[in-house]
């Protein structure tokens, strides 16, 4: 079998969704870690259209975007399947991995910035979280997949362990009191599951890391697509 | 479940819309296209898509289908029998979805870009963006169709439906500012396959006239330059 190697970078939740891919499926990997403050000339020559990790490299060919490393692990690898065989409930699969990419921003811009654009980051970010609440969960057994984790769980995962840090470290409180139910249920079921438990990046480490790296992006040596603009 | 009735909510304007016409032409599957009003959102579509409220939205059967790229999915894995719209190969495939999800995070924002420019410094900027994105795409061309004629290779597929479906909107860009977006000598690749795309026997009747598409955009235009007051 042609060597699979995965670079990633350990607080990254996108990072994150393609090693639980991996290893749900049983598919050996060489993992190589990236210093997302100096990153390696085989990632810009890998991923030269956004210089972003994760990036898979198969057989020396390298494939970029998490989610499409996802849907590319499992038609190689169809064991322990990530999206469902019925033509309609992929449908749907795909829909919320779309939503979770799309809506998902809001959150992350709730830690990219203070102010009147945080604050209208928080209201996006509610009204995603309920459409999820009562639009995605609803009706849902334990998983999005049912019984098991599918592609739909583990593309909201960063819910799961990367909005509480968030939170701790912005002080802007989403999933709240007796707020959000089913999701709540949800983050906690996800979280229990051995394989995601037991590859989920140090909740304090990750508290520094997000909480140094918030600072750089508020002192305008950020810019949203470039990245830190040191390189540039 | 392939033979149940399918309709397809959309507006004749709409780039995402044509990609799912497309897709059904491609399949030879019948439709009945329940035209939106524009300004206004019916009852269907409100029902239909309530996360999003938006057009595109494939009706087959009972099955409510959201989103352009993910109706076009559906449709080719519904409609199996001929050749699929994705590639054969893995590897081809992922290529094509990571393109796809550009042009959707990339290209789509910078075309519109142009049109929401409030002054001309922003307008060379938006126009210089979407240049640079042109000049990518010309190179992923030429890596995805391995020398043949679409970004599928013999036959308009998944990528080619996803940033096909903009040429009417481009035509239109590039007659109001007066510049050359794609063109022989800036992206000679990309000036040929427009051109093959757009005649198309999938492609040609759902492409709407450049004409006709200006008239509009000058009324969508407008309401970008001012903005409903707070």
């Amino acid at each position: 079998m042609e060597t699979v190697k995965l670079y990633g970078a350990w607080p990254s939740p996108y990072s994150c969704r393609v090693i639980w891919a991996l290893k749900l499926k049983g598919i050996p990997f060489e993992y190589i870690e990236e210093d997302l403050y100096n990153k390696s000339p085989q990632l810009l020559q890998y991923n030269p259209v956004y210089n972003k990790i994760p990036v898979l490299v198969h057989g020396g060919r390298p494939i970029c975007e998490s989610m499409v490393i996802l849907e590319y692990l499992d038609e190689k690898w169809p064991q322990q399947p990530l999206l469902p065989t019925d033509p309609y409930e992929r449908a749907e699969a795909r829909f919320w991995v779309k939503f979770a990419e799309d809506k998902g921003l809001s959150i992350r811009m709730i830690y990219r910035t203070e102010g009147e654009k945080q604050e209208k980051a928080r209201r996006d970010a509610l009204e995603m979280l309920t459409i999820l609440e009562e639009h995605g969960l609803n009706g849902k057994k334990k998983f999005f997949g049912g019984d098991n984790i599918n592609i739909v769980d583990i593309a909201f995962g960063w819910i799961a362990h990367w909005m509480g840090v968030i939170e701790e470290i912005t002080g802007v409180k989403l999933v709240e009191g007796n707020k959000f139910p089913l999701l709540k249920a949800w983050m906690h079921n996800f979280k229990e599951v051995s394989l995601i438990n037991e590859n989920l990046p140090n909740r304090e480490k990750m508290v520094a890391f997000f909480r140094t790296r918030r600072s750089l992006i508020l002192s305008a040596a950020w810019h949203p697509d470039f990245g830190f603009i040191s390189r540039r | 479940m392939a033979g149940d009735a399918v309709k397809l909510l959309g507006a004749w304007p709409s780039p995402f819309v044509m990609r799912a016409q497309i897709a059904l032409n491609l399949k030879s599957v019948g439709y009945e296209f329940l035209e939106e009003t524009l300004g206004t959102k019916s009852q269907l579509l409100l029902q239909s898509n309530p996360v999003h409220k938006k057009i595109p939205v494939l009706i087959h059967g009972d099955k409510l289908v959201c989103e352009s790229l993910i109706i076009v999915q559906y449709i080719d894995e519904v409609w199996s029998s001929g050749p699929g719209m994705l590639p054969s190969d893995l590897y081809d495939r992922a290529t094509a979805r990571f393109w796809a999800a550009y042009i959707d995070d990339k290209w789509f924002p910078s075309l519109i870009g142009i049109a929401k420019a409030q002054d001309d410094g922003a307008k060379k900027a938006a126009i210089e963006q979407v240049s640079e994105i042109l000049a990518v795409l010309e190179d992923a061309f030429t890596k995805c169709s391995k020398g043949k004629t679409f970004f599928g290779g013999d036959r308009v597929g998944y990528l080619d439906i996803a940033f096909g479906c903009f040429l009417g909107w481009l035509r239109v860009t590039e007659k109001m500012n007066g510049v050359e977006l794609i063109s022989r000598s800036k992206t000679p690749q990309l000036a040929q396959w427009a051109e093959r795309f757009c005649a198309d026997p999938a492609v040609k009747d759902v492409m709407p006239e450049t004409d006709k598409l200006a008239e509009f955009a000058k009324v969508l235009f407008a309401k970008f330059k001012n903005p409903p007051s707070q």
